[in-house]
């Protein structure tokens, strides 16, 4: 039989009102596995939503240790953190947020040789990561294991984001097929962004994975929608899957995992 | 088979998370007999359940307190 103690019933009060998630959508949030690669700008707010949320095993993947100048968005580490490795400093804000969670630090940066090892038994997976090959690694990856994941970047003031439900709705590769030459990536002097913005974006990431547990409403599935926070305008494309995608096709070109090449503005990120 | 809950003692909004709760655990064709205060418990709890799909069968005054009977 369901049940919650009083101090869980209170605490989740406002998800257990909702009709659309209730006391069952409730239960499977608490009785499910989100991985976050990346504890940073996106990855910072998805995982604190997450935790708030009671989901029931939080997995955090980084490789990195809090340097100031992260502190202008990544919101899980305090200015006491500086040092301190990511996952690290996640897993006590998570756990001082809520008790009932489980995490799961992954102390590294995805790789081919590696990923499939960490996403491995998680219900859904949610992009924080800065840079396009890993963005394509996470999606070959997930299309592969059949994991579905919300799709997150932001630059300046400007977000996107899809969530993708391999084989049955668009995944990255069908949509920007490979990533960028380089000098269509940003240099570092222009990889400026608003730190709201990234709490903006990582906020929707958390809310698909949440509507995906609980199956409320409709994931942003087959569409990007994408906005600009200088006019505040938000746009929704619709995309449909790709029948010659490299990776999600009937015949896919990629069948194993390779890791891309592109070098990452090695600055403080 | 009939169920019972008290909920004179909570403030909303727990009133009708408790009721959400009661109305998870029991089986459908249940009845559940919410035992409630006037104002707002009377108000949403009853809309809730019937929003949700159940059955208001009926509203009974005993005393200072309210006897909602819900059709699961
Ligand atoms: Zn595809």
């Amino acid at each position: 039989m369901i049940d919650f103690t009083q101090s869980q019933l209170e605490r989740y009060s406002r998800h257990i009102l909702l009709n659309s998630v209730g006391v069952e959508g409730q239960l499977k949030l608490m009785n499910s596995r989100v991985l976050i690669i990346g504890a940073g700008g996106l990855g910072a707010p998805a995982a604190m939503y997450c935790a708030a949320a009671g989901i029931g095993r939080i997995g955090v993947v980084d490789a990195d240790a809090v340097e100031v100048s992260n502190l202008q968005r990544q919101i899980i580490h305090f200015t006491k953190d500086i040092g301190a490795l990511k996952v690290m400093s996640a897993k006590d804000k998570i756990e001082a947020i809520n008790p009932d969670v489980t995490v799961e630090p992954v102390r590294a940066f995805v790789q081919a040789s590696n990923i499939e090892g960490i996403i491995d038994g998680y219900d859904f997976v949610i992009d924080g990561t800065d840079n396009f090959a890993t963005k394509f690694l996470i999606n070959d990856a997930c299309v592969m294991k059949r994991i579905p994941y919300s799709h997150g970047g932001i630059l300046r003031f400007n977000g996107q984001t899809m969530t993708v439900l391999p084989k049955k709705s668009a995944c990255y590769r069908c949509v920007f097929h490979k990533p960028p030459p380089e000098n269509m990536i940003p240099t570092c002097s222009e990889a400026g962004v608003l730190g709201a913005v990234a709490g903006m974006l990582g906020t929707i990431q958390a809310a698909e994975a949440l509507k995906y547990i609980t199956g409320a409403g409709e994931v942003l599935a087959d569409a990007l929608l994408t906005f600009d926070a200088l006019p505040m305008n938000f746009r929704k494309v619709k995309l449909r899957k790709n029948p010659k995608c490299a990776v999600c096709s009937e015949h896919p070109s990629i069948t194993r995992l390779i890791d891309g090449q592109q070098i990452v503005c090695d600055l403080k990120k | 088979m009939l169920h019972s809950i008290d909920i004179t003692k909570e403030r909303c909004p727990m009133t009708m998370v408790k009721v959400k709760l009661k109305l998870s655990q029991i089986e459908k064709g249940d009845m559940l007999d919410v035992l409630l205060a006037e104002g707002e418990p009377l108000q949403s709890v009853p809309r809730t359940a019937e929003e949700q799909g159940h059955h208001v069968e009926e509203i009974r005054k005993e005393g200072a307190y309210y006897h909602v009977m819900i059709r699961k």
